[in-house]
């Protein structure tokens, strides 16, 4: 068992942990849920571009009077910093499969230990669509999962092979959950941070993967930010 | 013989006319953005049924194109996400009604080749998954990518800003999403606007829709989503 977290301290740690990742300048695309979350916590002094895949680039917080004419990719009301602008989705999908975007973010059902995901379809349940994920995560030089260690039933996300229609193939760079941050190269996955709150067996007992383990394993990064 | 180059500008009852029974309709927007609002009510009021919807999404049950899947009237959807509405799982999954789906960017480019005349277009997402069955694949310089096919409509209901009378378009903020491109890939284009000026009075660098695509404009109406978006 994984002690159990509140949704919210969940949810924060894994958007302040990946939002470590980038540099100054790089240009990131944010999916919905948790990596919505991810822009709230760019550290100071860095200025990262935001994209949205329905048309628009350096995305800014919601406005203070409403512009219903101007949303994110999950609807919220957004604004535009200085620089940014508007555009179509075809100039937005060239941006993103042209290789122009560094960086996205985004949720899955399952993950595995190749670097192949899978969030679009749960055969014979639901089916909400690929959106614009295959397209993000075929364009995107780096690929960061967000997601909970498990499901609500306890089982673990992150596994051996996809069993779940993929949306691409060994993609996947980096893996961010509450507990735990793998990163997958040249097809092979390694545990390079762990949180305070469990040790590398409970880790092991709830992935599915099979994993490396980093020397030094170091603990998860961005937890001193309050 | 060309299109009229003053544009009519006539009511939404009375442009939806022209679509009729088994039509293909291209409806653009993104989630709640950027749809034609006015148009898709007149339609789903009209009772048009039997149609082929090609639009991203299909938003929610209660509004935009969303009312016309609830309301039974699509044979076929082709998008690329549908999560925000439920009944379009539930009808798929029910077998009444066809839903074919693409990765967004395969989907607009497929409509911006439509309306480009191009043959198809090769693009390495969806390789390696379900997206690639039935497909070709070619292989260019060691990468694979799949031949994906144009995309075309009866009739293209779009959303713009500001109109001319000659049907030039322009957009605001988001809006733009699918509709430009949906403007060049269907027989008939229906826009609906804010505002409809006249000739000359669009600074031509603003325009992004040229309204030799154009074929009728529509005020937008005072509902909740048509006035505010």
């Amino acid at each position: 068992m994984l002690p159990e977290l509140d949704e919210k301290v969940v949810r924060e740690r894994i958007a302040k942990r990946i939002a470590l990742e980038f540099e100054d300048g790089e240009v990131v695309n944010l999916g919905i849920g948790i990596p919505t979350l991810v822009s709230d916590y760019i550290p100071e002094g860095k200025r990262v571009i935001f994209q949205a895949e329905n048309g628009a680039i350096g995305t800014g917080p919601p406005p203070e009077t409403p512009n219903y004419k101007c949303i994110g990719a999950g609807g919220r009301l957004i604004t535009l910093l200085p620089g940014g602008s508007y555009f179509s989705s075809d100039t937005s999908f060239g941006l993103i499969r042209g290789g122009h975007v560094d960086a996205t973010v985004l949720g899955t059902l399952e993950v595995d230990q190749h670097g192949n995901l899978s969030n679009w379809w749960v055969p014979g349940k639901s089916l909400p669509g690929m959106g614009g994920a295959m397209d993000l995560v075929v364009g995107a030089k780096r690929v960061y999962v967000a997601t909970t260690h498990v499901t609500k039933k306890g089982n673990p996300k992150i596994v051996k092979e996809c069993k779940l229609p993929l949306t691409a193939v060994g993609v996947v760079d980096m893996v961010v959950t509450e507990f735990a941050v793998f990163t997958i190269t040249d097809g092979k996955m390694k545990l390079i941070e762990i949180a305070p709150e469990v040790t590398l067996d409970q880790i092991k007992e709830n992935t599915g993967a099979e994993f490396e383990i980093a020397e030094p394993l170091v603990p998860m990064k961005g937890l001193e930010v309050a | 013989m060309g299109k009229p180059v003053i544009k009519p500008v006539v009511s939404p009852q009375e442009a939806v006319k022209c679509i009729k029974q088994g039509d293909s309709v291209m409806v653009g927007g993104f989630n709640w953005g950027g749809i034609p609002y006015t148009l898709t009510d007149a339609l789903y009021d009209q009772g048009t049924d039997d149609l082929t919807l090609i639009s991203n999404d299909t938003i929610y049950e209660y509004c935009g194109q969303g009312k016309l899947v609830a309301g039974g009237r699509c044979k076929k959807v082709i998008a690329s996400h549908v999560g925000l509405n439920k009944t379009t799982g539930r009808l798929f999954h029910e077998g009444k009604m066809e839903l074919e789906l693409y990765p967004q960017g395969t989907y607009v480019e497929k409509i911006r080749a439509g309306g480009a005349g191009l043959g198809g277009f090769l693009t390495p997402t969806g390789i390696g998954t379900v997206v690639e069955k039935g497909k070709q694949i070619l292989e260019i310089n060691g990468k694979k990518y799949i031949l994906e096919l144009p995309l075309t409509a009866d009739v293209a209901l779009v959303r713009a800003y500001r109109a001319d009378r000659m049907g030039n378009l322009t957009y605001r903020g988001t809006n733009q999403n699918f509709n430009p491109a949906m403007a060049t890939a269907a027989k008939i284009v229906i826009a609906e606007v804010d505002e409809i000026v006249n000739v000359g009075e669009l600074d031509p660098n603003s325009i992004i829709t040229q309204g030799i695509l154009v074929d009728m404009l529509v005020l937008k109406g005072d509902s909740i989503y048509a006035s505010r978006t």
